[in-house]
């Protein structure tokens, strides 16, 4: 690869590697057989599956909360610790060299009817292969496909790097036959609903403390929790990090090693079904039959994908000041205690740096940028008159050199003409657009021949699967674009060119949309810096000490980042509208909530009475529903009544009424609550 | 000089490093190392494995020397500031004094690296102005008096052992400092054998005091490392800790009665009831106080007879953490011999390194075998496995006895018995290991070591963290070359242990080595707090450790100490800052 090709890429000095092409020319077999025979950990010896489940069942800790247990459920102790025995049945992995290699000899035969290549950061994997010789190791990947399941473990044995134990969800473990293959694989089980269950969240995290604490082999796990349906970072989840990070408060273990990894993908496998989940299809359950069924889906391309592995951090360094360790000193080692408010704060920080780091590791794919551009077209446009290829494929380069300019990795392919890269992305997503005499049309799926008529509301589901679709490519560039486009944003509503003002509006954004989009605590001031000179870098605003002043040459930019966050704005928006509309309701519960803001955006979007209709197609979503429900607990307009069993909400309109003129800037900033940590 | 007794001192001992000056290691011609002089067992012996060790483990090369200046140079000591009225009344009482620049620079310091360090590049910072030499009690009450009255600044001085910057001038002091050095108040007053206690003036050094008490058939068993040079009051006003504290106890168990004259006059108890419930023991203000407080002068000790029996042993375990845990069984059972020690694999093979020169093929065969044992038969892997060196002692039979008790446990965690020379070489290691640093420091390497105490279920932690901190401070720092960072175990207690740390780096290429080794100390120290270990088992606080102890004994512990310095030391006549 040529350096300038690679600039074009983004991609700067990472030697990417195809993996699947020594697959395709080598036999998969030999592969699967090949001497396995990673460098050891020098923290100890290794530790055998069955050694790590008898040290667990055998530790103090496990004993006290037993104890414990057994006193406040009256049943005796021998009974809690069956109990016990049989939580860690279900949960423990039992990796098994073998069934490594049946795994990757299946793998192999799956992902080359997939993908057309799976690129891999070379110095990534070194440094790791490095990294696991020294510390416990944590791979934490993002989450997109289920196939980001054994990707990793597949690539670390291709590498001589131990594989690692894997945190999965329960259900997986139910699945005939393939539960017991990823058991062996390297997988542990962990239930999906633990609430205030004491002893499975002993089991569990003595468990997780002990695998870190031998630290020979690596623990991947999913920090967002779940795949995420929108291709968007999901907030960290914090429990399963906690138990990771423990051993290293205890000292326990010197350090411990993180590795983000971002797997990016050209297309994703599931694509249509987030889409129909997100508009309330329920996801259908993990069953091994329905694995068979889906198995028509090995059918199709996917393109390619990416994996990087992202420079190991250690949790030490990270941690300095921030931590007190002697914290645990007047107490025993195995004494379950809650962690410090200071440790949940340092946790809740590393999640989201992991978090923060995965999106800046993700590849974005050309066929992303055109999302983004496809999406701010009106959709009966799309849907109808289509869109001028040419149109697209010259704003699609244009936007492809603003993200270059924020800094983004980009994943396009240097040997190809420009345009052939643009036309392949938009036959691989067919499912979606597809490309008629010179012009971009939406897909719509066909109505079946045995239907003469559709109702008005399935009409408006046959749009949406697609626009959700599009919509969650867009959202794999929006990690590059946020800042800037917050910023945008501000500068559009607030009509101010004070940087002050600007920031306060733009730490607002940050607040409302904390759900939206991840950002890092205690950050706020170097993300609005960062946004400054993103704008200040492709010459849409000039910045001095006192303004952020927007150049008359360049307002295309301000105009495309300001659309490309209208649909959340119009989304919260409509929202909190239908929560303040209802007269005479004041609580609810979160299925009557989704339902009625289910009902208002159908209404509307059939009335054509909304400006822009195909904005609202995303508050069809579930995702950004709940979203807003979050929202607006955090921000204290609703509140959680713990009365009964279902979560009821009670709102304070007045309250949400306050943030909805904030948000169409109603309200001067200088009103806005002053961010927290104001440093300007 | 005014009197012999410091002549001597000057003559035997080296001014700019540890021990008698007749006794160091060099690389001789051949570039073997061999240990001078013929007071030691290793003395006279060519040790042929320690150069390869040395410069395999620290990169270090015989070409690249660092020597130290080899005199000192009197001009580079300050001119003393003296209180013309305090020496005129000291002159009229009687007591020798001096204020030459070599007794001065002397007791000016103690045995940190930074002090030898400068030392050894001819620097003499801030030293006394005057040093005295009282002979009993009473010349020391008389000179506290006098230092009042004309308020100079007193510094006790024993053996000049310390390795906390006690010893240190405050840089801050401006009034004339004078070292009041106990070396002539060295007499066992008196031994009472029904109640088996010995009177014994303070300033006894630790040899002298055994050897004393061994020719009328008794000992103390107090043996610190340091004992050859350190002295009993330095040892009540740090809280020293003996080899053989299983069997004899720590310094505050064996003290009986304690004289001290401070500022406000002399405390001391009224009898010598073996135990008192009459408030807080005032022995503990005087316990570890530094020479904040006063001079002891005067102490009754518990002697025992002599063992009739003693014997070493050592153990090999596969690992360390089989080693902590034996030892840990060993202290639940309590039944530890009168010293227990384990060393870790950099130590093991350290102490492999000093093996003298073998006189037989026979014993070069046996060796041999051993090893093959141990690491092919026992499957032991060299890189991992350490050693427990042990000492018994008492009545022959019931050394036998314990003895196999002991290795019964050690069996239990897969520990080989690896024979008494092992075992006794452990310890004599123990008393040249300062003599070693000396060597090291003329090529390029420095070391020191430092101490904790931590609760059992924290011993391995509070090893592993500890030692990889210093690796990665010294990377950290631009240290060029790997270090060593090792430890040992060295006492067992009910509730926990005693650990041992030892850090040393080749410090070629580095502009500042002693701030460098200062940084990594403080790193370390950190560390250890961190992990639940304790500020200092032995040492002491000194200026070195000073700003931890508030963290240490809470606000309210320190006003307490605070209020007694200020009771019994208003005028701060004790000077040296230490402590708080």
């Amino acid at each position: 690869m040529k350096a300038s090709d690679r600039d074009l890429r983004g991609m700067k000095d990472d030697e990417f590697v195809d993996i699947l092409e020594e697959r395709r020319c080598s036999s998969d077999l030999g592969h699967a057989f090949r001497t396995f025979n990673p460098q050891p950990y020098k923290g100890g010896p290794p530790c055998s599956a069955a050694d790590l489940n008898k040290a667990l069942l055998d530790s103090h800790f496990l004993h006290r909360v037993v104890k414990e247990v057994a006193m406040e459920t009256g049943s005796s102790q021998e009974k809690v610790m069956e109990e016990a025995g049989e939580i860690l049945v279900e949960m423990s992995h039992n990796l098994h060299l073998p069934f490594i290699r049946l795994m990757g000899y299946t793998f192999s035969k799956v992902i080359k009817r997939l993908f057309t290549s799976i690129f891999v950061n070379m110095d990534g994997l070194n440094t790791l292969q490095q990294a696991v010789q020294e510390n416990p190791v944590i791979l934490m990947p993002n989450h997109r496909s289920y196939v980001d399941f054994l990707i990793i473990s597949y690539i670390l044995f291709t590498y001589d790097i131990p594989v690692p134990v894997i945190a999965a969800g329960v259900p997986l473990a139910e699945m005939k036959i393939v539960g017991e293959i990823l058991r062996r694989s390297g997988a542990f089980f962990i239930r999906r609903s633990i609430g205030s269950d004491k002893l499975y969240w002993a089991v569990l995290s003595e468990y997780v403390r002990g695998i870190v604490r031998h630290g020979f082999a690596p623990v991947e796990f999913y920090v967002e929790g779940l795949r995420s349906r929108t291709l968007k970072s999901l907030t960290p989840k914090l429990g399963m990090m906690q138990m990771v990070l423990e051993p290293y408060f205890k000292g326990e273990v010197f350090d411990i090693t993180l590795v983000p990894i971002s797997i990016s993908y050209d297309r994703v496998l599931e694509e249509s079904l987030l889409a129909r989940e997100l508009l309330g299809v329920p996801k259908p359950k993990e069953s091994t039959a329905g694995l068979l069924k889906a198995s028509r889906v090995l059918q199709e391309d996917y393109g390619s994908m990416q994996v990087n592995f992202g420079q190991p951090l250690s949790v030490r360094k990270l941690c300095e000041g921030k931590i007190n360790r002697s914290y645990y000193n007047l107490v025993p080692r195995d004494l379950p205690m809650k962690p410090s408010a200071e440790a949940l704060a340092c946790v809740s920080w590393l999640a989201h740096v992991v978090v923060g780091l995965q999106e800046r590791g993700s590849l974005i794919s050309p066929w992303s940028l055109m999302a983004c551009l496809l999406i701010q077209e009106p959709t009966t446009v799309l849907a109808e008159q289509g869109l001028l290829w040419d149109d697209l494929t010259e704003k699609t380069l244009w936007l492809r050199k603003m993200v270059l300019d924020f800094g983004a990795r980009l994943n396009w392919p240097g040997e190809a003409p420009n345009s052939a890269v643009m036309s392949s992305a938009i036959s691989l997503h067919r499912s979606i657009v597809y490309l008629k005499a010179g012009r971009v049309y939406l897909t719509q799926e066909e109505v079946p021949l045995r239907r003469h008529r559709i109702s008005p509301e399935e009409g408006v589901f046959r749009t949406a699967v697609p626009v959700l679709m599009l919509a969650a490519y867009r959202n794999q560039s929006l990690h590059a674009l946020v800042r800037p486009a917050m910023l945008a944003m501000s500068i559009c509503i607030t009509r101010s060119t004070q940087r002050d003002e600007l920031f306060r509006f733009f730490c607002f954004l940050q607040e409302v949309f904390a759900n939206e989009f991840i950002f890092i605590p205690g950050n706020l001031s170097q993300d609005f810096e960062e946004a400054c000179l993103c704008l200040n870098s492709c010459g849409a605003v000039y910045i001095s000490e006192q303004e952020v002043r927007v150049s008359e040459q360049s307002s295309e930019v301000i105009t495309f980042l300001q659309k490309l966050l209208q649909p959340f704005i119009d989304s919260y928006q409509l929202i909190f509208r239908c929560v303040c509309e209802e007269e005479q309701v004041q609580v609810f519960t979160e299925k009557q909530f989704l339902a009625a803001v289910r009902a208002l955006a159908l209404k509307l979007i059939l009335s054509g009475e909304t400006e822009s209709e195909l904005h609202t197609y995303e508050t069809l979503s579930s995702d950004t529903q709940k979203n807003v429900l979050s929202a607006l607990c955090r921000l204290e307009a609703v509140a959680k009544l713990r009365t009964s069993e279902i979560n009821e909400f009670k709102v304070n309109k007045a309250a949400v009424r306050r943030i909805t003129d904030a948000l169409c800037g109603k309200i001067p900033p200088q009103m806005l609550q002053a961010p927290p940590d104001a440093r300007l | 000089c005014v009197i012999c007794g410091n002549a001597w001192r000057h003559e035997v001992m080296k001014w700019n490093g540890w021990g008698y000056s007749d006794s160091r290691f060099l690389f001789n011609k051949k570039g073997q190392a061999e240990f001078t002089g013929k007071r030691y067992k290793l003395s006279g012996m060519i040790l042929p494995a320690l150069k390869d060790w040395f410069e395999g483990t620290f990169g270090a090369s015989l070409q690249h020397k660092s020597p130290a200046t080899p005199l000192l140079n009197t001009s580079a000591v300050q001119a003393p500031t003296l209180n013309q009225d305090f020496v005129e009344e000291l002159k009229s009482i009687g007591v020798p004094f001096s204020h030459e620049a070599e007794d001065r620079a002397f007791r000016g310091h103690g045995h940190c690296l930074h002090e030898i360090f400068a030392l050894r590049e001819g620097k003499i910072g801030r030293v006394p102005d005057m040093v005295v030499w009282p002979n009993c009690h009473n010349d020391v009450e008389k000179i506290v008096a006098l230092a009042c009255k004309h308020n100079v600044c007193l510094i006790p001085y024993g053996g000049g052992t310390s390795v906390s910057s006690a010893l240190e001038c405050p840089p801050e002091e401006t009034r004339s400092i004078v070292s009041l050095d106990t070396s002539q108040m060295n007499r066992i007053l008196w031994i009472d054998e029904k109640n088996l206690t010995a009177h014994v003036e303070a300033g006894i050094i630790g040899q002298d005091l055994e050897r004393l008490l061994n020719e009328s058939g008794y000992c103390t068993g107090h043996e610190p490392d340091s004992m050859e040079f350190s002295s009993l009051g330095g040892w009540v006003s740090t809280r020293a800790s003996g080899m053989k504290k299983n069997i004899y106890g720590n310094i505050e168990d064996l003290v009986v009665h304690i004289k001290m004259v401070t500022p406000q006059g002399v405390i001391e108890k009224s009898c010598q009831g073996p135990r008192m419930s009459t408030g807080p023991d005032i022995h503990h203000f005087i316990l570890g106080s530094e020479g904040t407080l006063g001079v002891v002068t005067e102490v009754t000790m518990k002697i025992r007879p002599v063992p009739e029996y003693q014997k070493y042993g050592s153990v090999v375990f596969p690992n360390f953490e089989q080693g902590v845990a034996c030892l840990r069984e060993v202290a639940k059972q309590r039944c530890a011999p009168a010293s227990i020690r384990l060393m870790d694999n950099e130590q093991f093979m350290f102490g492999h390194a000093l093996k003298p020169q073998v006189s037989s093929i026979f014993t070069s065969f046996l060796d041999g075998l051993k090893k093959f044992y141990i690491t092919k038969f026992k499957g032991f892997d060299p890189s991992r496995l350490c050693v427990a060196t042990l000492l018994f002692e008492g009545n022959r039979e019931k050394v036998l006895q314990h003895e196999k008790q002991v290795y019964d446990i050690a069996a239990k965690f897969g520990g080989l018995a690896a024979g008494e020379d092992n075992g006794q070489r452990g310890y004599m290691l123990t008393f040249v290991i300062a003599y070693l640093r000396d060597l090291g420091m003329d090529y390029y390497v420095i070391a020191e070591s430092f101490e904790t105490s931590v609760p059992w279920d924290r011993v391995l932690d509070v090893c592993r963290n500890v030692k990889a901190r210093v690796v990665r401070e010294c990377k950290d720092k631009g240290v060029q070359f790997s270090p060593l960072s090792s430890c040992r175990v060295t006492q067992t207690y009910d509730a926990g242990a005693c650990v041992y740390f030892y850090f040393a780096f080749n410090y070629r290429g580095l502009s500042d080595p002693v701030h460098v080794y200062e940084q990594v100390e403080h790193a370390a120290r950190e560390e250890i707090l961190a992990n639940g270990g304790s500020l200092s088992h032995h040492h002491g606080v000194g200026k070195l450790r000073k700003e931890w102890m508030r963290e240490t004994v809470s606000e309210v512990g320190v006003g307490m100490l605070q209020s007694v310095k200020d009771y019994v030391d208003p005028k701060n006549i004790f000077g040296n800052r230490n402590l708080l």
